[in-house]
């Protein structure tokens, strides 16, 4: 059977496109004083919000996004078909405790990054194909766990690259779906899956140059 | 990989050495050794207290300033001003005494969320492991030859 929703090398076409009903987001203090701070719908004061640990503190903002998403659209999340999301952190700890919150459907995803934009493309590619209604879309990191797994314990007086980056406090949902919407809302018309691309930077601390290429070369 | 694949990664990298951001070198250098040169004065001074008020004399003196200045160094540490005093110095304050107590203080305090045994027990040399790896082989190494030569 040919692939007719394939378009191209690396490709997906959707026939139906679906829509982003709602979306969601929380970020940290960091995050919440940047130029874009207005747009948020929760900026933490803290960035544990109440919990005992940072990891348990991404994972309530991994399961609120998904939340306040729902709520945005009046979905109650007994009616949320499925979950796709992931985390940074090892087996995507933040995404599954959250999944066990929300007790839908969840797919776990991981891919650095990239983990919102291929939960968009597989979502949209399940609600075009058939396999669900609606689909919502989600993905968290924190800076204090990011920095406990991949770095540097946070008071450990090393300094900092001029390359290195800061990870995001925050989590993010989206919800796809077919239904209406009350804002102008965008739809997924396609999907390019990108390839793994190295081109041998090794420094850990600078992870811009290592990432570019995988962003700059399609096709090739 | 082809030769086409090698040359495309080769000048990669050298397009990404020409543009990433540097470090400022000579303020780099500057701040060091200003910060570096207070915590000496720091030791110095306290070698003077410890020499002049409690009597101290040679080794004594000497291990009385190395525990006050792993002192300070874990205190700051606990304190989170150690960190910041390291992203202003760099080496200034990774290389002297303190900077040690930091790299010891700075993961138990981390990983204390993951518990005594797992965590704290398991990751408190996860910074200065290398440096007491090594730094006890070597003095073991030199110890042997400094037998065997004398």
């Amino acid at each position: 059977m040919p692939a007719s929703k394939r378009l191209g090398g690396q490709t997906l076409q959707f026939a139906n496109p679906p829509k982003i009903l709602a979306s969601a987001s929380i970020v940290g203090d960091v995050e919440g004083e940047g130029p874009l701070g207005q747009t948020f719908d929760i900026v933490l004061e803290d960035d544990l919000w109440g919990e005992d640990t940072w990891e348990k503190a991404e994972c309530k903002m991994f399961e609120q996004a998904v939340r306040v998403a729902l709520e945005k659209a009046r979905l109650p999340v007994e009616r949320l078909n499925m979950l796709l999301g992931g985390d940074l952190l090892n087996q995507t700890i933040s995404a599954n405790f959250a999944a066990r919150a929300l007790n839908v459907p969840f797919i776990g995803l991981y891919n650095a990054c990239s983990t919102i934009t291929e939960a968009l493309m597989l979502a949209s590619a399940l609600i075009d194909g058939g396999f669900a209604e609606n689909a919502a879309c989600a993905a968290s990191s924190h800076f204090s766990t990011a920095e406990r797994q991949y770095r540097h314990p946070l008071e450990l007086g090393a300094p900092r690259a001029p390359t290195s980056q800061r990870t995001v406090t925050g989590a993010g949902a989206f919800l796809l779906g077919y239904g209406e919407s009350d804002q102008p809302s965008v739809s997924i018309t396609m999907g390019t899956i990108g390839k793994v691309k190295d081109l041998g930077v090794t420094d850990s601390s600078n992870m811009g140059a290592a990432m570019a290429p995988a962003m700059a070369i399609i096709g090739a | 990989m082809n030769q086409a694949q090698i040359d495309e990664r080769n000048e990669y990298l050298k397009s990404v050495k020409a543009r990433m951001p540097r470090s400022n070198l000579p303020l780099d250098l500057l701040k060091a050794f200003i910060v570096g040169g207070l915590f000496c004065v720091l030791g110095q001074g306290l070698s003077d207290l410890g020499k002049t008020f409690l009597g101290l004399t040679g080794d004594n003196a000497a291990a009385f300033t190395s525990i006050a200045m792993i002192f300070i160094g874990a205190t700051l540490t606990g304190l989170g001003v150690y960190d910041k005093i390291g992203t202003f110095a760099g080496a200034g304050s990774i290389v002297p005494i303190t900077g040690f107590a930091n790299s010891i203080v700075s993961p138990a305090m981390e990983f204390r969320r993951e518990g005594l045994i797992l965590g704290v027990g398991a990751k408190l040399f996860s910074v200065a492991g290398p440096v007491l790896v090594y730094g006890i082989s070597l003095s073991v190494i030199v110890g042997l030859l400094a037998l065997a030569f004398s």
